[in-house]
């Protein structure tokens, strides 16, 4: 079983849900990037305590499903817990969903979708 | 031995006991690889994560040390400046026994720089050096994702596998089932023809005799009783 060419031929690009400092770094290392206008578009969006639970869906939706061009999705994990229930649902190969600690939430390895999986999988 | 609901239907011959048994140890087999295989796989991602966590928060001191040296927080001129991805990734394919998996693989796009002026009045170094140390980090992450990525499409494999393998298992298993009903029931089909002819030979004798002894019975009768019954007998012994 193979997953056809074009299910990731063009995906080039990181993307990013974050706070502002893992944002900052990640784009310091060069992962930004915005499309052409007249609809430009960001690959990634900066989650403060003030963004709405929707706004953060609907970025993970952007990311994951309407755009074709990103590999991987960066997404805190403190963030992912906001919308667990969508990051949990999402088995797609592609993009592939990363969950990264930022610098005010340690990495927690009980919480991660896909090692959760792993665990579940081999009935541990 | 607490699910006696969910126990295999088995019918109890010798047979069947030996093909359980083979089938025991066959699973017993695939169940161990697969454990030892889960184990080496978990070991890795979990490496990684960890990996993962370390790098992250090294890269997380140096943006601190960028927004000391600077003064400010630069978050907002990054992000502004911010246009065309220096970092990307390539996706490329490995056959895995069979099985496509992808790997992502990163690489730098040369001559576009979005942070010339990032840090140009004070603070160059701290920010030069940040950069390096999450690009680094990055790296860790793509690799990460790779991994990740062939994990999830080994599970889809590994699940759409059994769930073939179990299908055919099933279906071998239905017609061998309808198979036996069908032979049982042609035998009995076959049974009940036979017995019902022999009944109708039978039937059709007692007639026959019956009509023979009233014939013979007038004749008879002024002989004696008991050769009647004598007479029927032997009678229906010759129609046969």
């Amino acid at each position: 079983m193979a997953a056809p060419a074009s299910a990731y031929k063009d995906r080039q690009f990181l993307a990013v849900i974050g706070d502002e400092d893992s944002v900052t770094g990640l784009l310091l290392a060069g992962i930004g990037h915005v499309t052409s206008p007249p609809d430009s578009q960001k690959n990634f969006l900066v989650v403060d305590s003030k963004t709405e639970n929707a706004a953060i869906e609907e970025a993970f939706n952007r990311f994951t499903t309407e755009r074709k061009d990103i590999g991987i999705l960066l997404i805190n994990q403190h963030i992912a817990e906001r919308i667990r229930h969508r990051v949990d649902t999402y088995t797609a190969a592609f993009p592939a969903l990363l969950e990264i600690p930022s610098k005010d939430h340690p990495y927690d390895p009980e919480k991660d979708s896909v090692l959760r999986r792993v665990r579940r999988l081999f009935g541990e | 031995m607490s699910g006696a609901g969910n126990r295999e239907a088995v019918f109890p011959t010798r047979q069947s006991l030996g093909l359980m048994k083979s089938k025991l140890k066959g699973a017993q087999t695939g169940h161990d690889l697969l454990k030892r295989k889960s184990e080496a796989l978990t070991k890795r991602i979990d490496e990684a994560k960890r990996k993962m966590g370390r790098v992250m928060q090294i890269a997380a001191f140096s943006l601190a040390e960028v927004t000391y040296a600077v003064g400010g927080d630069i978050g907002y001129q990054v992000q502004e400046s911010a246009k065309s991805a220096r970092f990307r990734v390539r996706t490329k394919q490995e056959n895995v026994s069979g099985v496509f998996l992808p790997a992502f693989e990163s690489y730098t796009t040369d001559g576009n720089n979005d942070f010339g002026l990032t840090g140009l009045g004070k603070g160059g170094q701290q920010v030069q050096r940040c950069r390096e140390t999450y690009a680094r980090a990055v790296e860790t992450l793509v690799e990460l994702a790779s991994l990740q990525t062939a994990f999830v499409i080994l599970d889809e494999v590994i699940k759409v596998v059994n769930r073939r393998d179990i299908n055919s298992e099933l279906d071998e298993l239905d017609r061998e089932e309808f198979f036996r009903l069908k032979k049982v029931q042609n035998k009995k089909q076959r049974d009940t023809a036979a017995q019902d002819a022999e009944m109708r030979v039978k039937r059709e004798a007692a007639e026959k005799a019956e009509a023979a002894s009233g014939a013979t019975s007038s004749d008879k009768e002024n002989e004696s009783g008991t050769g009647d019954i004598l007479g029927e007998s032997e009678d229906a012994d010759v129609i046969f």
